[in-house]
């Protein structure tokens, strides 16, 4: 479904800033892709990049989604296409309610593809029920979005944004981040129940706790702007044993 | 010492003022009195300008308004159908409406009154109500302030309020000041006194609305006297046509344990400066000042915000929020001064300002004078573009550029329009808030890039 083609990418403005320095990968339709790798790696710029966050710029190869190219597209237009990413740091946004901004999403989803918007009542039908099988406290969703919610309350919140907006292409990026173990488990419960042959997800992530919850079909160790190794699920066990420093050597050495 | 340059625009004043005195046998006594000191004050100073160094006026540049010329002459004709469509309305308030600064009892729809007497302030005056007398003026007309020398020199009618003590309303009292469609470009001065008896608690909307697709200059003055014990949920909504210039004052008098809770919509006019003062003149007033204002195009917006801690033991929150775009210019001048005996005082001040295009201007200058030692006070201002971070999260999501602009525009001013209780009114101002982002959005340019 995802095809990454030597992909390089820098910081926008930014001289001799690149990142990502060819990174191939392959997601098929209904597998998780584990993307692990050490600080500084760019795994963070990765997921950003393929949401297309304007602040890089692709210098070379391209991305496709079901064979078409995506770099052109704006972020809501590949949102539009089902692509979805979780943030590391979700913005607080005050005076907008997660309600109001999740219906403006599919609104906007449902317009793209000329398809009749959900009615009110419809969705907060849907909305409610995804709060609770999220676990968020229905006064928090009340508020404004992210304003004053703890860490873990963040990322909850974006695990609530995924089951609303039933992406075939989620990106985590270092969602378990800053979270305790219930909390933990509560993101990767939100994963694993949505796991379908339909929707692919991609898990950027740092450590390997979390991937005691989600297992992954494939791991994928990034350092330095380039996948270094892919594995099993094995592999994330060995870089949890072992640390990345045999890679970053490795890579030091090449470079 | 000799100022320099003679008085600015005091003879565009003078005709009208000399027919206005001519024509005006049956007034009492002391209203002639009251009338002719302000227009002395006021040929003393004439319109404030940039030029004369007056720290007050620094950043507000009233040549246009100096340079135009407006007849006077008060009422108009006005439909109720016409004030519905213009501004906020319930059937359920009780509404007073002056017309080009004349009060009208048809328009007006009084049906609520226990405990109220609301009416035309020229009645209050000719039949001597309350004490009319001693508040008229009182707070606004005496000082140096060129604004309220003029509108005091003006005084023919407007709106009086008196709540009788312990008198308890329910159901929010609107008064609108309509400029009619027929209007040429004119001056008016309408007034409002507002007695509020001790133990009484009202809400108290007052609205300026303009029908008329010409310049008008309007300087209405409010003086509201908050006797032992009160509370007035204040809101003030202004909505004068793209052309005019709109100097408004308000002068709050607060005495033992009144609470005063005002917050204000000013979108409209060329220039509008709004000038709000309250007086914490006894031990436990407490006043909190909130306002939103939106600005476009060339458009000036002042606000003028200032509270004294007379007596100790009292409490004041000013707390605005703007949005600018295009070539418009907005002043937020918050002033608290803590006397000497105004012990345990606590005061905090902040501005908040999102800015959409470059160039747009805020100057934000919240200021402090503080006589007394045990005093609480905080002060803050900020001027911020939209963040581009945020745009992101929101387009993401696939939320559209403009509709995440929009969106986040929308959700600056969200906590001050949720300020405005009453059902009718809150829909008014948002309705107003989203017609709006459009037009501030079309101007904006600096969008994403911050």
């Amino acid at each position: 479904m995802l095809e990454i083609n030597n992909l390089h990418a820098s910081v926008v403005d930014i001289e001799n800033s690149e990142i990502l320095k060819g990174i191939n990968l392959k997601v098929g339709r209904g597998e998780v892709h584990a993307i692990m790798g050490p600080n500084g790696s760019g795994k963070s710029t990765l997921a950003n990049v393929l949401m297309g966050r304007p602040d890089y710029l692709v210098t070379d190869g391209d991305v496709t989604l079901e064979g078409e190219s995506i770099l052109e597209l704006r972020p809501d237009q590949r949102a539009h296409l089902g692509m979805f990413l979780a943030f590391q740091y979700p913005a607080e946004i005050p005076g907008v309610r997660p309600w109001q901004f999740l219906k403006a999403a599919l609104d906007s989803k449902a317009e793209s593809r000329g398809e009749d918007k959900m009615s009110v009542r419809n969705f907060s039908k849907l909305f409610d029920e995804k709060v609770e099988a999220v676990g968020i406290n229905p006064n928090l969703v009340k508020r404004s979005l992210n304003e004053g919610f703890s860490g873990g309350e963040k990322k909850r919140n974006e695990m609530l944004q995924l089951e609303v907006l039933q992406p075939a292409l989620a990106i985590l990026d270092e969602t378990d981040s800053g979270l305790d173990v219930d909390a933990l488990r509560i993101v990767a419960e939100g994963v694993n129940s949505m796991r379908s042959p339909e929707r692919s997800f991609i898990v950027v992530t740092h450590y390997q706790r979390l991937l005691n919850y989600i297992t992954p079909d494939v791991v994928h160790i990034l350092v330095k702007g380039k996948i270094v190794k892919t594995g099993g699920p094995e592999l994330a066990l060995e870089v949890e044993k072992d640390g990345y420093q045999e890679y970053l050597e490795a890579a030091g050495a090449n470079a | 010492m000799m100022l320099a340059t003679p008085p600015v625009a005091v003879e565009k004043f003078s005709g009208a003022y000399e027919s206005l005195v001519a024509g005006s046998s049956d007034v009492p006594e002391w209203l002639k009195a009251v009338r002719q000191q302000g227009w002395v004050t006021f040929s003393e100073l004439g319109l404030p300008t940039k030029r004369r160094g007056n720290e007050l006026w620094k950043y507000t540049n009233l040549q246009p308004l100096a340079a135009a010329d407006f007849a006077y002459s008060i009422g108009g004709s006005v439909t109720v159908d016409q004030i519905k469509a213009a501004g906020p309305w319930d059937d359920v308030w009780n509404t007073v409406v002056v017309v080009d600064g004349k009060f009208s009892a048809e328009l007006s729809n009084l049906h609520d009154t226990a405990g109220l007497d609301a009416g035309s302030l020229a009645e209050a005056i000719s039949t001597g109500k309350g004490d009319i007398e001693s508040q008229l003026a009182s707070l606004a007309g005496r000082e140096e302030y060129a604004f309220t020398a003029l509108s005091t020199a003006f005084i023919e009618d407007g709106a009086y309020l008196a709540i009788a003590d312990g008198t308890e309303l329910e159901q929010p009292i609107q008064v609108v000041f309509v400029t009619s469609s027929d209007a040429e470009s004119r001056a008016s001065y309408p007034r409002l006194v507002v007695d509020a008896g001790a133990n009484t608690s009202i809400v108290l909307i007052e609205t300026y609305l303009n029908l008329s697709g010409t310049a008008q200059f309007a300087a209405p003055v409010s003086e509201l006297f908050a006797g032992d014990k009160s509370t007035i949920r204040h809101y003030r909504v202004q909505m004068e046509n793209e052309t005019s210039f709109h100097l408004s004052t308000a002068r709050v008098r607060q005495m033992g344990d009144t609470n005063f809770i005002s917050t204000t919509f000013s979108v409209g006019a060329s220039i509008a400066r709004n000038d709000v003062h309250t007086l914490l003149d006894a031990p436990g007033a407490s006043c909190t000042l909130h306002g939103l204002y939106m600005t476009s195009g060339s458009q000036q917006q002042d606000q003028e915000i200032s509270t004294t801690h007379a007596k100790p033991g009292c409490t004041s929150n000013q707390f605005y929020k703007g949005i600018l775009s295009g070539k418009s210019h907005a002043v937020f001048s918050g002033k608290v001064v803590v006397m000497r005996d105004a012990q345990k005082s606590d005061a905090t001040q902040k501005d908040l300002n999102l800015l959409l295009s470059r160039g747009a201007e805020i100057d934000a200058k919240p200021s402090l004078e503080i006589y007394a030692d045990d005093v609480t006070a905080a002060h803050g201002a900020t001027a911020g573009h939209v963040d581009k971070d945020t745009l992101f999260y929101l387009q993401s999501r696939g939320v559209d550029e403009e509709a995440a602009k929009a969106i986040l525009v929308r959700g600056f001013a969200e906590e001050m329009l949720n300020e405005f209780e009453p059902k009718a009114l809150n829909d008014f101002v948002e309705r107003i808030t989203d017609e709006r982002i459009p037009v501030l959005l079309q101007q904006s340019d600096t969008i994403g890039t911050a």
